[in-house]
């Protein structure tokens, strides 16, 4: 039975999320106040491994709380009910999308969708780089000031985005594994 | 059958070296999808993204379904759906099981934080990239520049963005003005 729960809560964390990956994380509060199958302090934990593991942070605390519920099966169930909705919805539009791409409405809707596309992503960078550069505990302790700037941090980063535009045919994986060595050097 | 594979293959790689957010798949994405594959053009992952903001779902997924569609119809975006939740869950199975303390290492998040900013870096270079393929013009960098500045200074939900300018580029197409 539970796991007809867990199909049902994470199917509809997965239709109801809009927007990323800790989007869902109002819905698991929510699961766990309903349920009981982890606390929020599990939760808690549950958000630091999602961020410290490959995969995205959505369908990691999906597995996460799926696996704290039911075991591993529990953790299938919960990861392939909250991808449902978007393999359908997805599907759909990917199939309408390509029997109009000629229609100059759609080509048109495209042409101001993509620069509008760069403009959030470029959000979404603006606020990963304020988390690996600045102390925010710092910063929102006692406010603005220089010694908010990391600044090994930001010598790694001034030193990797070099390598990136220098060699831009270098694997990502390679830039990632740096990183994680200087970090456990640096103690970043 | 071999279409499939490789669309297995790519996901997975992609699901397995993102760490972080959606955002953080672009550089795989752009290596794999666009440079290695070229199943698709830096516009067409642009769409994608853009599609993949405003539909529910995480926006990785998301764009590994749409992808996935593209090349293969329906087994297709079940494949890259499929592939790119895999190694997620393979590795969350392990350390919720196994790694109780995983996070709560020192080292672990010494490396976390180096890897941070390793993915500041690639995606930064991404941005660069996109906006040089996909942003030409005054009008787009208008409309890029605006969407950056509402996401940055208020609380605003992506979808918000998005709805005005597909309603832009509806206006556009009615009044005949020329392609943004």
């Amino acid at each position: 039975m539970i796991y007809l729960q867990l199909f049902a809560e994470f199917f509809k964390t997965g239709l109801f999320a809009v927007g990323g990956g800790l989007a869902t994380l109002p819905f698991l509060q929510d699961i766990s106040a309903k349920y009981g199958w982890f606390t929020a302090s599990e939760l808690a934990d549950m958000i630091a491994v999602a961020e410290s593991t490959p995969g995205p942070i959505g369908i990691n605390m999906a597995t996460f709380s799926g696996i704290k519920a039911a075991g591993i099966l529990g953790g299938i169930v919960a990861t392939f009910s909250e991808v449902l909705p978007a393999l359908i919805i997805m599907t759909l539009v990917a199939s309408l999308l390509s029997r109009f791409h000629e229609n100059r409405f759609v080509t048109s809707v495209m042409g101001t969708l993509r620069p509008v596309s760069v403009g959030l992503i470029g959000a979404a960078v603006y606020s990963v780089l304020k988390v690996a550069l600045i102390d925010t505990q710092l910063l929102s302790a006692s406010g603005w000031s220089l010694h908010c700037i990391r600044l090994p941090a930001v010598a790694l980063f001034a030193v990797l985005l070099l390598v990136r535009f220098k060699w831009n045919k270098l694997h990502p994986i390679v830039l990632i594994a740096i990183g994680a060595a200087a970090g456990i050097l640096l103690k970043l | 059958m071999r279409n499939l594979f490789e669309l297995f293959s790519s996901f997975f790689q992609i699901g397995l070296f993102t760490f972080g957010g959606g955002y953080a798949m672009l550089p795989m994405l752009q290596r794999e999808v666009v440079e290695k594959r070229g199943w698709a053009t830096e516009e067409e992952l642009l769409n994608c993204y853009a599609i993949a903001q405003c539909t529910p779902g995480v926006i990785a997924v998301n764009t590994a379904t749409y992808i996935g569609y593209q090349r293969g119809k329906l087994l297709g975006s079940i494949a890259a759906t499929v592939a790119v939740v895999l190694p997620s869950l393979l590795i969350i199975s392990i350390i919720a099981t196994v790694l109780q303390h995983f996070a709560d290492n020192a080292y672990v998040a010494y490396a976390f934080g180096g890897i941070r900013v390793a993915v500041s870096a690639l995606v930064v270079h991404s941005v660069v990239q996109l906006w040089q393929k996909g942003v030409k013009g005054a009008f787009s960098n208008i409309l890029c520049v605006a969407a950056l500045a509402l996401m940055i200074f208020t609380n605003l939900s992506p979808v918000v963005p998005v709805l005005c300018a597909a309603l832009i580029g509806i206006g556009c197409a009615l009044f005949g003005r020329k392609k943004a």
